[in-house]
């Protein structure tokens, strides 16, 4: 059955788009692009008319398209070490100028192809078309790929106008997250995690632009401590005056109210989707939220953002009403996915969910990144709550919370080898899920970007063990209830 | 007319076969100590049907399990991961099992079973320390047989304490005790309680309840087991069929699985 690509899809595809299109377009006019991370009060930028991208959903947009590793090892060479987080060595190597290239015959101008790339060759009734001299696979010419080298824009840049220049710029890969402008000033909240006040340090001095700096105190207790609202609001206005610095505008207020509107329709909009996986079987597959996180994260002030999600939620009811999903096959075990999936490694990581029919129908992004507020206090207390700010007892009330209202059978974590403190605390998690819930869990080594640390063997069996003991718990319920 | 299946466990070290009379007899079983992606499978195979005098024809069902469970497509009616034929097999040894700690060649895995099933796992992440080739990797350093280092620990008198959780680094630490003339004895005792450290790291994670079962191979070692014991302050019992626990688990599936399917 081939996967629908609802209306609503669609838009929020066109949204992310148009925000990296926008950007390319500011940066060829001479204005300024930033860099931000995700939770970042974007509002702040908006109230600017600034362009701001996202390295984030940047590197898993480069992880997904196979280049985390060649960005990944390209910053291992400038001397960062391989333990740090997968999405800042990718984005480290791209602020020092490092791109994934197409490699290049510089005589012929023509790409060289990688032999061992592409598809089987098939012939007009489908069958495989094997090499008499090999006696394997033919490769099907059309889906061979050239080698992919990284080469440096700086160096490019350095070349005389001519052949050379061209084709080497022409060679760097066309997709969006590869062809993003580079920073002009740097936006860092540290709310997501703490490694990336170190990365944006790193960017801003390779870069020689600002950083404008917001550091969010970890949330020891559930409820934020007015001191830290004061400390985060004083940082607010700081940021503010840097911004009115960097820009020569003054601060709109207009603008900010309206950014922040927008912010708070697209949370409620976001939050009404993921509700959509409360009912059984869900309309949806609950994987594609993590695609939508993009728009949350790189357009959440955005009207089209929000305009999107409506959208979305449009076509969800629609898939209720006609008991249709975009789930490409049907839902026999429904686990909530903890944790960033391993982006390099996507059609692995959903194959024997597919093979299993188990549907993730609950993600802590939909709690973490649904924040909805009503003034500037509420919206510093919004921003101090990420999934790696929060103390763990805020944590498990998220993640129980949802399980519960999205009927769970069982837990898939990710301890992802990039995000120590988001893993660390897992295992912990875990025991706490089982105890609470009556739920199995079943924890995976891997990695959001680099895909030297998943093991695809590994996890099947990982997978089928907690397909089995949720099997298992069925069972013994339903001997329980006759 | 007895009912005949055969359980196949296909592990990263050794491949073992198990063959079943209606569920409940062993009628015979092999190992060949070489696993996935080996000889070792189909010469298992072979052993197992070769001792019962029968062939595969013989068998009403094969399953198998083990990381090369899904390479036997073609003798093999269905697959199941190694968690639950472990928690099968160490449920039919001992009937009252909570806890089944399996310490394979490259895995750890600690089970939960209620009833019979399990029903929570937790496995070791990507690091040899803790399991069967942790093991392997010492008694080379140490050269000795991997099956001797059971009865040389015992005759240690004083723990060495291996720190490191690294196999490759706990290597170093051994070859430089080794250096200083430490009792080989010792090193071996430090070496035991350093994997009871770290499995049962791992147990108290899913939780421990008695009856506590150690299969796979390294429960052979009195070593380990004996060390676990005082980690993780419960009695462990172990069945001299230990390392066939996964295909046995495998046959008994098997058996059920065929009447499920002549129902």
């Amino acid at each position: 059955m081939a996967k629908t690509v609802s209306p609503g899809v669609l838009a929020l595809r066109k949204v992310v788009e148009d925000v990296y299109a926008d950007a390319r377009t500011a940066k060829a006019e001479g204005k300024l692009v930033g860099w931000s991370s995700s939770k970042f009060p974007c509002e702040l930028a908006e109230a600017f008319d600034l362009n701001v991208m996202y390295p984030e959903n940047q590197a898993a947009g480069i992880a997904a398209n196979r280049d985390g590793e060649i960005m990944c090892k390209a910053a291992e060479d400038l001397g960062f070490d391989n333990d740090i987080c997968g999405y800042a060595r990718i984005s480290l190597a791209y602020a020092a100028g490092k791109r994934a290239s197409r490699k290049l015959d510089l005589e012929t101008g023509e790409y060289v192809i990688d032999p061992t790339s592409g598809k089987p060759l098939k012939d007009e009734n489908g069958n495989v078309v094997i090499d008499p001299e090999t006696g394997k696979p033919k490769k099907d010419p059309k889906t061979m790929q050239p080698y992919t080298v990284i080469d440096d824009i700086h160096e490019i840049e350095a070349l005389p106008e001519g052949r050379e220049k061209e084709l080497r710029k022409a060679a760097i890969k066309p997709y969006r997250q590869m062809q993003m402008p580079q920073p002009d000033f740097v936006l860092c909240c540290n709310n997501i995690c703490n490694c990336m006040t170190k990365w944006y340090e790193n960017i801003a001095r390779m870069c020689n632009i600002p950083l404008i700096m917001i550091d969010i105190p970890y949330n020891n207790t559930v409820e934020v401590a007015d001191t830290n609202v004061a400390y985060i609001r004083s940082q607010f206005d700081a940021a503010i005056k840097q911004l009115e610095e960097l820009t020569g505008k003054k601060f709109d207020e207009k603008k900010f109210e309206h950014a922040c509107a927008n912010a708070n329709r697209t949370a409620q909009n976001w939050l009404k989707v993921c509700d959509y996986l409360q009912y059984k079987p869900a309309p949806m597959s609950g994987f594609d939220l993590f695609n939508h996180m993009a728009d949350v994260v790189t357009a959440r002030g955005k009207t089209e953002a929000a305009d999107a999600f409506e959208l979305l939620e449009q076509d969800l009811e629609e898939n209720i009403k006609n008991g249709t999903s975009t789930l490409p096959f049907p839902e026999q075990y429904r686990v909530m996915f903890e944790g960033i999936p391993c982006w390099p490694k996507l059609p692995n990581l959903f194959k024997p969910l597919k093979e299993n029919g188990v549907n993730v129908t609950a993600v802590v992004y939909a709690p973490a990144f649904g924040f909805v507020y009503n003034n500037m206090d509420e919206m510093v207390r919004a921003y101090c709550k990420a999934p790696n700010s929060v103390c763990i007892e805020q944590g498990v009330d998220w993640r129980e919370g949802i399980c519960k209202a999205n009927k769970v059978d069982g837990v898939l974590v990710h301890y992802n080898r990039s995000c120590k403190p988001w893993s660390g605390y897992m295992a912990e998690m875990q025991r706490r899920f089982t105890a609470d819930l009556g739920i199995p869990c079943a924890g995976f080594d891997g990695d959001q970007a680099d895909p030297r640390n998943f093991n695809e063997a590994q996890y099947m069996t990982r997978v089928q063990g907690l397909v089995e003991a949720m099997e298992a718990n069925k069972t013994l319920k339903e001997g329980e209830d006759k | 007319m007895s009912i005949y299946t055969l359980g196949i466990d296909i592990g990263s070290t050794a491949s073992k076969c198990v063959m079943l009379a209606d569920g409940k007899e062993i009628v015979s079983k092999s190992l060949i100590s070489v696993g996935a992606g080996t000889s070792g499978p189909q010469r298992a195979i072979a052993e197992v049907l070769e001792k019962a005098n029968m062939t595969k024809e013989d068998m009403a069902y094969v399953l198998a399990t083990g990381y090369g469970r899904n390479s036997l497509e073609e003798i093999a009616d269905h697959q199941m991961s190694e968690l639950s034929c472990h928690a099968k097999g160490a449920s039919f040894l001992f009937p009252e099992v909570h806890t089944v700690i399996d310490i394979g060649g490259q895995d750890v895995k600690v089970l939960q079973i209620e009833n019979g099933v399990m029903t929570n796992f937790v496995m070791n992440d990507k690091c040899a320390a803790g399991t069967g080739r942790f093991l392997d990797v010492m008694a080379r350093v140490l050269e000795v047989k991997v099956d001797d280092l059971g009865m040389l620990g015992a005759r240690s008198t004083k723990r060495v304490a291996i720190s490191s959780t690294c196999t490759v680094f706990a290597e170093s630490e051994v070859i430089s005790q080794l250096a200083q003339d430490t009792d080989k004895c010792d090193i071996i005792n430090g070496i035991h309680h350093s994997v009871a450290a770290r499995v049962a790291g791992l147990a108290h994670r899913v939780g421990v309840k008695d009856l506590v079962v150690m299969t796979g191979g390294v429960a052979q070692n009195a070593g380990v087991v004996g060390a676990l014991e005082e980690e993780l302050g419960h009695t462990i019992h172990t069945s001299p069929l230990t390392q066939y626990n996964g295909a046995l688990g495998a046959a008994l599936f098997a058996y059920q699985r065929y009447l499920k399917e002549q129902k």
